[in-house]
């Protein structure tokens, strides 16, 4: 399939070892491995994309949650995301789709 | 407010010594630099705390000053207003009959339109378009209908909308507008300089059209699906092609331009644009 957005997964909140704080959520895109590397993400859109039940209003049952990508975490790759709504613990290690937009180059 | 102000020791210049005391401290004297700061005319606006939720001046007060003071700044003269004489309302209660003094508005008057409109007004500032958009650059739609379509840009609108073409024939993409940020802009360059793009073609030209549908019974009622396709005016047809005529001419000097932007941008697997050099 043609995509045009980098494929991440939710690692999880962002939290220390007894706190966790669900307003941000990490996120781990591929082929990311350093700070240096995560600089072109940021600010980019993120979008989680959910099955739920079909209806009138939702015929194709796709439900996307926005958000985007507002810091680097440590010196990995790994990244920070804060979303619309906070993200549901289901999400976690779920895929997740970094856009290109807003664009910088 | 202005006291609360933190105020950055380095961005304050100091004009004489007097400023200084003699053992080298600098002695900051609050007021002085928050006069240098904000000029006579905005302490005009300046309506500090007296005590804890009590402002110096009241609305009224306040609408009052502001109105001399953007009257003077704009050098409007408000014509003398006229106080008509207030004839004392006689009411009758019951069996005697009362003078009832009539209220002042208890809200503050409201600056006239003449002077308000003449204050601040909103100059739309230019958007500086990225250094890495020029006429003729080809750009990859990163969303929307035609995203991942390579496209070129003609130029910037007064909006800040970059103006793009297809070329219609080569990609299905018409004349359109497009954000700068949904965009990321090639370093292939197409020569430009022969197409001419009428002032016409400008956000007037792209502005939604409003609905004039009256919602009328006989249609509400009828079983007739509205499938007719939005029909596209000529003039938008003549438009196109006279831009894309000049375009199509440098594309036919090399060929696989052509095909470059006929082809769609995606990622393939391996490839992070992070690691891609546009």
């Amino acid at each position: 399939m043609e995509k045009i957005y980098s494929k991440g997964v939710v690692l999880g909140y962002r939290r220390s070892q007894a706190t966790q704080y669900p307003n941000i959520s990490l996120i781990k895109i591929e082929g990311v491995v350093s700070r240096e590397d995560s600089t072109f993400y940021l600010g980019k859109k993120v979008c989680l994309v959910s099955k739920v039940s079909k209806s009138a209003k939702n015929p194709t049952g796709h439900k996307i949650s926005w958000g985007k990508i507002c810091k680097a975490h440590g010196s990995s790759g790994v990244v920070q995301a804060r979303f619309a709504r906070n993200l549901p613990p289901k999400a976690m290690g779920a895929p997740v789709r970094v856009m290109l937009y807003p664009s910088n180059i | 407010m202005c006291d609360n102000k933190i105020l950055s020791i380095h961005s304050l210049k100091l004009k004489n010594d007097d400023d200084a005391m003699d053992d080298g401290r600098l002695v900051i004297n609050r007021r002085f630099w928050i006069d240098k700061i904000f000029s006579q005319t905005d302490r005009a606006l300046d309506n500090k705390f007296v005590a804890k939720g009590l402002r110096l001046y009241s609305a009224r007060s306040v609408a009052n000053r502001t109105r001399t003071f953007v009257a003077k700044k704009n050098k409007v003269v408000a014509p003398k207003k006229v106080v008509a004489p207030v004839t004392p309302v006689e009411k009758t209660f019951g069996k005697g009959k009362r003078v009832i003094a009539v209220k002042a508005s208890k809200f503050a008057p409201s600056i006239p339109a003449e002077i308000r409109s003449t204050a601040a007004k909103k100059v739309q500032q230019k958007v500086a378009l990225r250094k890495t958009i020029t006429p003729g650059t080809v750009l990859i739609i990163l969303a929307g209908r035609f995203a991942g379509k390579r496209v070129v840009a003609l130029k910037q609108l007064d909006s800040g909308l970059i103006l793009i073409t297809g070329p219609f024939k080569v990609n299905g993409v018409p004349l359109r507008r497009i954000d700068q940020r949904y965009v990321i802009a090639t370093s292939t360059k197409i020569d430009v300089s022969s197409v001419k793009v009428a002032a016409t073609i400008n956000d007037a030209y792209f502005a939604a059209e409003k609905k004039t549908t009256k919602k009328s019974e006989g249609a509400f009622f009828s079983d007739e699906k509205k499938t007719e396709k939005k029909k596209i005016a000529d003039s938008r047809v003549a438009d196109q092609k006279s831009v894309d005529s000049a375009i199509l001419a440098v594309l036919k000097k090399e060929k696989f331009l052509t095909i470059y932007l006929k082809t769609k941008f995606y990622l393939k697997k391996g490839e992070f644009p992070h690691q891609l050099k546009f």
